[in-house]
């Protein structure tokens, strides 16, 4: 029988107690359970980025993160970082660039770039390049994500907006 | 694709944990998940029982132990210790290849110790530790042991830890010299990998000792013995020349596994283009010590 454990956390910034199985894995927690479909899963294998999530502000690949491990810390998704109405800069710089194509690794885009500029928000070229060298995008070729990313260099960033 | 049923605990001390991983029937430990969780999704690994070791203390800080020692805890992830003050000032070339590992995903949730117990040939850490001459502690039930970096993987994804013993710490001595690490990378891993450290002669530019590991061509991290020996009480200024020297045999003497990745000989040949960039990354911090 499998194991069930009761974990509460917050899930862009709401307050969520749920039972999960040992074995549940938080992207289907988040998106088969909570009903929040934003998150891609892909690789399944914590290589291609669609899937990812802030766990505590930082990225993880939520398809190789058991639930039970975010009890008691702060999980943002692609839902948690887009206003009620219109997009974030972040988005918005997408979209003005040409940063995507299919969108299917979007949302993976948005909270790898999201988590970068909270923790750097001049980053240089190389640096933008080496923190999103683990998402991955099959139609861009990736200039175009380059260039909205480094749009937002030295922007005054807004967290509550991004 | 969701792993296979098991039991989760969650200890909050070294001693209930190594209990646990026994009690009532064999567990594994557990922590950051990169490795273990993949494996237990694609059938590889199938366990009843994970030792969520997260919740005990003292295994996820650096410090520096003894005079010339940084204890860094088997819990810290790699961004952990790529931004360590500690590690970035004495060990650069460490913070450098943890803050390189995979994607900043696995590096937001790998352990070094995970890294290492997994014995993964294509692993980055392994080969500078044991370049560094590093020691790793082991507690188990019957107490505690210390094992060199080198004897630690004895196959490919075998390790000679116990199954109730905890990898608690890894014991890096503070270098004298130059220590450089190099890969080539086939997607996320090393194909080929080669760590190097240099001790000096205190006022002389001469290499006192050298300490030369090659990784991920065979089971587990090689010495070029050959090329160590030729390097030892040389002037820096020598080191390229003797290099190229010993390096043919050295190579030649290496096991390789011929894979995906490359034939023995391509692997080889990029062992010791590594080896020769190494060496002169380390000439040329040699060079500005001396200004």
């Amino acid at each position: 029988m499998t194991q069930s454990i009761t974990i509460a956390f917050s899930l862009n910034g709401r307050s969520i107690q749920v039972a999960v199985p040992s074995n549940a894995l938080l992207i289907d927690l988040v998106r088969d359970r909570l009903g929040f479909k934003g998150t891609k899963r892909s690789c399944d294998m914590e290589v291609c980025g669609a899937c990812t999530m802030l766990l505590d502000g930082e990225p993880i690949s939520s398809c190789t993160t058991l639930a039970v491990d975010v009890d008691g810390r702060e999980v943002t998704t692609i839902e948690g970082v887009t206003p009620a109405k219109g997009l974030s800069r972040i988005q918005e710089a997408f979209v003005v660039h040409g940063g995507l194509q299919c969108g299917f690794c979007t949302p993976g885009f948005i909270m790898a770039v999201t988590a970068l500029l909270r923790r750097n928000r001049r980053p240089t070229d190389e640096e933008i390049r080496h923190y999103l060298h683990g998402n991955l995008c099959r139609c861009t070729g990736y200039t175009k994500i380059f260039e909205a990313v480094k749009s937002l260099v030295g922007d005054e960033f807004n967290e509550e907006v991004a | 694709m969701r792993p296979p049923s098991f039991e989760f605990e969650r200890p909050t001390t070294m001693t209930d944990a190594i209990r646990a991983v026994t009690e009532p029937d064999e567990g594994m430990f557990y922590s950051g998940g990169t490795e273990l969780l993949l494996a237990m999704k694609l059938r590889v690994i199938h366990t009843e029982r994970l030792i969520d070791i997260k919740s005990v203390p003292g295994l996820d800080g650096i410090a520096q132990v003894e005079p010339h020692t940084i204890e860094i805890g088997a819990r810290c992830t790699h961004s952990r210790i790529e931004h360590d003050e500690i590690i970035k000032r004495c060990l650069p070339a460490l913070s450098r290849l943890c803050g390189n590992v995979a994607n900043i995903r696995v590096r937001n949730a790998g352990t070094i110790g995970g890294n290492l117990c997994f014995g993964e040939p294509h692993a980055d850490p392994p080969t500078l530790l044991a370049a560094l001459g590093a020691r790793l502690r082991l507690v188990g039930a019957s107490g505690e042991r210390l094992v060199d970096a080198d004897d630690f993987i004895r196959d490919e994804l075998e390790t000679i830890r116990e199954p109730d013993e905890l990898l608690t710490h890894i014991l890096v001595p503070i270098p004298s010299g130059p220590v450089t690490y190099r890969r080539f990378r086939h997607g996320e891993r090393p194909s080929v990998n080669v760590g190097m450290m240099w001790s000096l002669d205190p006022g002389a530019p001469t290499i006192a000792n050298a300490r030369i590991r090659v990784g991920a061509l065979g089971p587990r991290p090689q010495p070029l013995a050959a090329v160590e020996a030729v390097l030892c009480g040389a002037p820096v200024a020598q080191a390229g020349r003797l290099i190229d020297a010993a390096l043919p045999a050295a190579l030649d003497d290496l096991e390789v596994n011929e894979d995906r990745h490359g034939s023995a000989e391509y692997k080889r040949h990029l062992a010791g283009v590594l080896l020769r960039r190494n060496a002169a990354e380390a000439e040329a911090e040699c060079e500005e010590l001396r200004r």
